[in-house]
């Protein structure tokens, strides 16, 4: 007879069947229908229909019906409000028995039904349970004010329960206290503003009483509420760890990390100095090693709260090493977080047994364990230095093995390697790059593609690798494809002489056959860079890397206090502070740790506040986002393994910044005309074709672009008229200011110093705005660029030709003359363009003889791209008609020292020249607007 | 706190549901589904598992996933140790925990789950009241249930539920009173390749049969406290005692219960009283391989090793195996791939030993997994923790488990 013939009865009327038997005279025939209908409750059925049914069994004084009938109350009442009332009734009654198990049970199974009708009957019965003579029913009526305040918050505030529950915290039963503890701290939990659980040293005395009596649960309710508590000062909190550690020796697991939570966060302060701060260090192993014989879900949970201990206290748990061995029947969950700590823990005292370990792991059967372990043998190297040369032979003989994923694995993490050891290890590139063919990853593609460009000067055909790479460039993923445009360009800088086809090719298959922005924003930058100034393209691509460290993965030091608040909480299964994901709508109390408020004078010791880290780790430390050049090279070969969330999204932020507004301060330093990059993609068309040709003739500049046109820069002073000195130069005018761009060359056999630069008077008052900056000695075949910013404010004479500049330069050598003519646009200011009104009165008002007609040959615009053109150079476009299919454009601008020069610009279509009318007072400037227009019209 | 609870057997059914607060809709298990589909093994399971609205903390035990569902932070570690003893609980009650017993048990099992936990709160636990509540089924009481008509729920408050000694009922009387402690020791071994020891440590508990009449109050005391290293004891023991003296004291509650359980990782004692020779070859090209393997007597302290049996899990790619023994009686299960030997005792004249060869699955490459032995062995009357009993594996990386019973070192007074 059990109770599997329950769930037997499957026939058509089996609802109609129960509701007769339930209707039966036999006390026993009743109680067997009941059963039924809870066990066909207990699989899913829906059995609601038989509630008025049920409900009339209630009324009984056997109690084990009365439970059922309870039972299948609290399941159904939901769906049936009206019917629930009836049950009251018997409620109310049941609350007075003599029997106080009966109470009990009725408190506790009112309190279940989720009926807003019932709740105002439960009151009285709740608010007698409450102050009952006996323990268990205030025990239970206890939960029941939880339940109340789930079901209705503002009744239960209104009838005055919370004070109740408040005072239950006083009362002489351990139980009744932890029960009591337990509901606050449901409640405080959707209330967190609330101080419901107001503590003070005498509740919190009142607590660790009853913390050795109640039941395990109750000790853990009890400790979890004594963990939001601030001591006043450093001797309460040591008298509060006293009293708690004693539950270290509990059975139960959770008892035991709640009270590691307690002891970790007041331990904080506790001085450093004390003997008991040390005696309590030591009490912790133990405890938190026994965790790891328990089941292995428990485990689970105590191994990601140990990563949290080991991070902020390492010392607790650094000779216990062994207990994070792997076992082979451990699940994998436990094995991967076991690998995790044991990494944590390597030091120099122990790494060799933790390799030899790693490498019985490397050959384990489950992927995902090996891959681990093999980028673990990666961290120890960089971790621990002195067994760096142990860990790389280790890796070797893994890639020997030939499992693919181990290789790829092995790859990724000597990678990480040689970024913190440089120049050390690179005996093993060979061995790696036999194993080119065989990686199929993106991330192992990725880190092999930076190793040979980083070596590349030591990597006879790494030319030919990269190449064999770039074939299907446009299969491979964003990670490779950005790495493979560094490593070229790498190469390139290292050989210039065989790699400029092969740059060339990357360079216009990243800008222009690819969708993908990040990939093309590289690849112009790299490309300006390179068409500019080589030199500073070598110090930014090849710039000494910040060295990682193995810390980069460890969680940030606030992020871990904040944990560490909250052990044994589902927040540290997940290492994640309780507001990133608990459900919305309740708040959540910021927890931290407390601050050591000695109450002794304590020496002031250097972690006085939590900072997380151990100082001696901070020199080498280069947050991962720190360094916008570290970036730009190894950005793509993605976050930090495994790293918190909050890194990796400041390394985001970095590399948004190097795109936007970096990109100046980042071109600024070199000579480079910066255009604004949203003018980028419009050039894309024609300019390319020239811009690869020219893009390694460093005298060619830049072609158009955008911005005020800039002449190639030209010899001014050759070098045999100045004893070595050569220089030659252009002038821009961007935004506003005008500077002259300057490239000076020392072809002599010595040093050049002490640089200084003067004009003449000149025709606009043209002036050097600051002194000739030339930083360091110009070294024999060495080439500078300058560019000096220039002021319009200078002492002025009229200059024949208009435009002519004389120009002084002096060095440690000698005093250099030169002249050079000025294209008279670099004069033309932003705010030159003329209201339409005030230019027909002006140009009725010029007399006719100040106008002068020119013809532009050879310019086949139309009247659009020649507006555009001329408007970069500010001359700007007042008005435009169209006259016997002739397009007449009405322009104006205005000199720097307030001339205005109107202009009538007539283009036919169809024929590639145009005619120039030009009226100004001053009609000497009109030869030289023409030049200009005709210079910036043709380029 | 604990929202609801859902047992859910391997082949993913849910057989049983229970909720402590609202009804929460059994389509909350498809999380865990998922879960259960991405791991290769029910073992590997993530206890935790986060959905949109809810949390999922498994435990798998006896082939049943015991789900239970949470909805705000609980500390995981809280739920996780109640499902384990929601486990224990239904063992204590049926002997067994499977899924036909819960089903024919299903009225008890929910009564009670319901006296377990109230609102998500943990009620009562402890056997000993759970048992009072509710009473376990006995094929007596069952017939005797049908003819009185009298039912298995105590209609009285168990009388040990609110005084200082919860654990124990009082008014307990037995004619013959005595109490039995066993110590079980387990030693959790890492042992290589060549057969050294990298890491052993010992797990230890006392569990005790206590059947004495009145409020007992007894003290225990070891010959050598010092050598355990962490312990957890049952809420029984007065810990200021142990402190101070190292003397456990307590009053034991009535009948079954887990007294102590230690743990001992000082690893010079735990020396290894047995070692397996092992010689397992597969190759590549043929169809057979090689199967070897020799037991022998390490460090016995004169004892006799007995009861020894081993048992192994072969890889996929063995078909069968066909071996003598010199000794005992050998099965392989070519379904599961089990391999058991029954040795016995060990004759340290004429070591045990069983050979043979292995016929693999044909054209498959050689199995890359490592076959690991499990050995479990039997020494009478060896003292704890001084010399430990173990058993010793093949390849690497074999954790052992293995048992052994002894009572030397323990005095028992009464007071």
């Amino acid at each position: 007879m059990t109770d599997s013939k329950y769930f037997t009865t499957t026939k058509k009327g089996e609802i109609f069947e129960l509701k007769a038997e339930l209707n039966s005279d036999k006390k026993e025939k009743k109680k067997e229908a009941v059963k039924k209908v809870i066990a066909s409750m207990t699989v899913g059925k829906d059995v609601s229909a038989l509630f008025p049914d049920v409900v009339n069994c209630m009324q009984t004084d056997n109690l084990e019906l009365k439970k059922l009938v309870y039972l299948y109350l609290m399941n159904y009442a939901k769906s049936q409000p009206d019917m629930a009332i009836m049950a009251v009734n018997t409620f109310v009654k049941d609350c007075e028995d003599p029997n106080p198990l009966i109470r009990a049970l009725a408190v506790r199974t009112m309190g279940c039904i989720r009926v807003d009708k019932i709740t105002e009957y439960l009151c009285e019965p709740l608010r007698k349970c409450l102050k009952d003579e006996d323990p268990y029913v205030r025990k239970t009526a206890a939960v029941c004010v939880a339940k109340l305040h789930d079901i209705n918050a503002q009744l239960v505030e209104d009838q005055g329960f919370l004070d109740t529950l408040k005072d239950l915290i006083s009362d002489s039963n351990p139980m009744v206290v932890a029960n009591a503890v337990a509901a606050l701290s449901e409640i405080a939990e959707s209330h967190p503003s609330s101080n419901l659980l107001d503590l003070n040293p005498q509740s919190i005395n009142k607590l660790l009483t009853a913390l050795n009596e109640c039941t395990e649960w109750g000790q853990i309710f009890i400790l979890d509420c004594l963990a939001n508590y601030t001591p006043k000062d450093d001797r309460e909190a040591q008298s509060i760890c006293e009293r708690v550690t004693p539950r270290l020796s509990h059975a139960n697991s959770a008892v035991v990390l709640s009270a590691v939570k307690v002891l970790m966060k007041f331990m904080e302060m506790l001085s450093k100095d004390l003997d008991y701060y040390g005696t309590l260090l030591k009490k912790l192993a133990p405890p938190l090693v026994t965790l790891l014989s328990a089941e292995p879900e428990l485990q689970y949970v105590a191994l990601r709260n140990i990563n949290l201990i080991v991070q902020k206290r390492p010392e607790i748990l650094k000779h216990e090493m062994k207990v994070f061995f792997v076992k082979y029947n451990d699940p994998i969950y436990v094995k991967l977080e076991k690998l995790d700590i044991m990494i944590r823990l390597a030091s120099q005292a122990n790494i060799a047994q933790v390799l030899a370990e790693l490498k019985e792991y490397a050959t384990e059967v489950d992927v995902d364990f090996v891959r681990k372990a093999v980028r673990a043998i990666g961290r120890c190297a960089i971790k621990v230095e002195q067994s760096a040369e142990r860990c790389v032979s280790t890796l070797l003989d893994l890639i020997q093995t030939k499992v693919n994923y181990v290789v790829q694995e092995a790859i990724v993490v000597i990678k990480d390697i040689f970024r913190k050891y440089p120049n050390k290890y690179e005996s093993v590139i060979a061995t790696l790059c036999e194993n080119l063919d065989s990686l199929d990853e993106p991330e192992a593609r990725a880190a092999m593609i930076w190793i040979v460009g980083e070596y590349a000067e030591r990597i006879d055909n790494a030319d030919e690798l990269l190449e064999s790479f770039l074939e299907g460039f446009h299969d491979e993923s964003t990670q490779v494809q950005l790495q493979l445009l560094t490593a070229i360009v790498k190469l390139f800088l290292k050989k210039p002489t065989e790699t400029q086809e092969l740059v060339q090719q990357v360079l216009s298959l990243a800008t222009q056959d690819s969708d993908n922005p990040d990939l093309r924003d590289r690849g112009y930058i790299y490309w300006r860079l390179l068409s500019t100034d080589p030199v500073a393209a070598k110090e930014v691509v090849l710039a000494e890397k910040p060295l990682i460290s193995e810390e980069t993965d460890l969680i940030e030091p606030t992020l871990l206090d904040e944990l560490i608040c909250y052990i044994g909480t589902l927040a540290s299964v997940y290492h994640k502070p309780p507001s990133a994901f608990v459900e919305g709508g309740r708040g959540v109390v910021h927890k931290s740790l407390p601050p050591r408020t000695a109450s002794s004078e304590s020496a002031e010791s250097p972690e006085t506040a939590p900072t997380g880290a151990p100082p001696g780790e901070q020199p080498d430390v280069i947050p991962a986002q720190g360094d916008l050049l570290g970036d730009l090279l190894n950005l793509d070969l993605g976050p930090p393994v495994s790293g918190p969330p909050l890194a990796t999204s400041s390394v985001q932020m970095g590399a948004v910044d190097l795109l936007g507004g970096g990109l100046d301060s980042l071109i600024g330093g070199t000579n480079f005309v910066a255009p604004p990059t949203a003018a980028v993609p419009a050039n894309l068309g024609a300019p390319i074709g020239s811009g690869l040709s020219d893009l390694f003739d460093l005298t060619s500049g830049v072609g158009t672009l955008s911005g005020s046109y800039v002449a190639p820069k030209a010899v001014w002073l050759p070098a045999m008229k100045a004893k070595g000195l050569e220089i030659s130069g252009t002038f821009t005018r961007q935004v506003g200011s005008i500077s002259m761009d300057l490239q000076l060359t020392n072809k002599a056999l010595q040093v050049m110093t002490d640089f200084a630069i003067q004009f003449n008077r000149n025709s606009f008052g043209l002036a050097p705005a600051a002194p000739l900056q030339v930083h360091a000695p110009l070294s024999p075949n060495q080439t500078v660029e300058i560019s000096l910013p220039l002021s319009t404010v200078g002492s002025v004479m009229k200059m024949e030709p208009l435009n002519n500049l004389q120009v002084a330069v002096k060095n440690n050598i000698d005093v250099f003359y030169f002249s050079t003519l000025y294209p008279l646009h670099i004069l033309f200011v932003e705010d030159g363009k003329m209201d339409r009104q005030m230019f027909l009165a002006t140009w009725k008002d010029i007399p006719n003889e100040n106008e002068a007609q020119f013809q532009i040959r050879d310019c086949p615009l139309n009247a659009e791209a020649a507006s555009s053109k001329l408007q970069s150079s500010n001359i700007f476009t007042v008005a435009k008609r169209n006259v016997e299919g002739q397009d007449m454009l009405y322009q104006s601008l205005k000199l720097t020292n307030g001339i205005w020069v109107l202009a009538e610009l007539r283009i036919q279509p169809g024929n590639p020249s145009c005619t120039l009318s030009l009226k100004c007072r001053a009609p000497e400037v009109s030869q030289h607007v023409y030049q200009a227009y005709e210079t910036i019209l043709k380029n | 706190m604990i929202h609801s609870l859902f047992l859910i057997n391997s082949s993913g059914d849910i057989f049983l549901e229970k909720h402590w607060k609202s009804v929460v809709s059994r389509s909350v298990c498809d999380y865990f589904f998922e879960a259960q589909e991405r791991a290769t093994e029910a073992e590997n399971v993530p206890p935790v598992i986060p959905t949109p609205h809810h949390y999922l903390l498994s435990v798998y035990r006896h082939k049943i996933f015991f789900v239970a569902v949470i909805q705000t932070e609980v500390p995981p570690l809280f739920v996780i140790e109640f499902l384990h003893r929601v486990v224990d609980t239904f063992q204590d009650y049926f002997g067994v925990c499977s899924e036909p017993v819960i089903k024919d048990n299903v009225v008890v099992v929910y009564e009670v789950l319901e006296e377990m936990l109230d609102n998500g709160f943990p009620l009562a636990t402890e056997s000993n009241i759970l048992k009072e509540l509710i009473k376990p089924p006995t094929i007596l009481r069952t017939v005797v249930n049908t003819i009185t008509g009298s039912t298995n729920v105590g209609d009285q408050l168990p009388t040990g539920q609110l005084s200082v000694v919860p654990w124990r009922r009082t008014g307990v009387k037995y004619t013959n009173n005595e109490a039995y402690f066993d110590v079980i020791e387990e030693i959790d071994a890492i042992i290589d390749k060549s057969g050294s020891t990298i890491t052993a440590e010992i797990q230890g508990v006392i569990d005790a049969c206590v059947k004495l009449t009145g409020m007992p109050d007894l003290t225990l005391s070891f010959m050598n406290p010092r050598l355990l290293d962490d312990v957890s004891f049952h809420p029984c023991v007065r810990f200021k005692r142990w402190e101070s003296e190292r003397i456990l004291s307590f009053i034991p509650p009535d009948g079954n219960f887990r007294l102590l359980s230690y743990h001992v990782s000082a690893q010079n004692l735990v020396a290894i009283p047995v070692y397996v020779k092992h010689n397992i070859s597969f190759r590549d090209s043929s169809s057979h391989g090689r199967f070897e393997i020799t037991v022998g007597p390490k460090q016995t302290m004169g004892k006799t090793i007995e009861g020894v049996t081993v048992t192994s899990q072969m890889p996929k790619g063995v078909l069968n195996m066909s071996l003598t023994p010199s000794q005992g009686t050998h099965t392989f299960d070519p379904v599961t791939k089990m391999l058991s030997w029954d040795v016995g005792k060990i004759n340290p004249q004429k070591l045990p030993s069983l050979k043979g060869t292995m016929s693999l699955q044909a054209g498959a490459s050689k199995p890359d997994e490592n076959p690991t032995i499990n050995l479990q062995f039997k020494i009478q009357q060896l003292a704890i923790s001084a010399q430990a009993p173990a058993d010793d594996a093949h390849q690497s990386h074999a954790a052992i488990v293995q048992t052994h019973q002894g009572a030397s070192r323990i005095a028992l007074q009464r007071r």
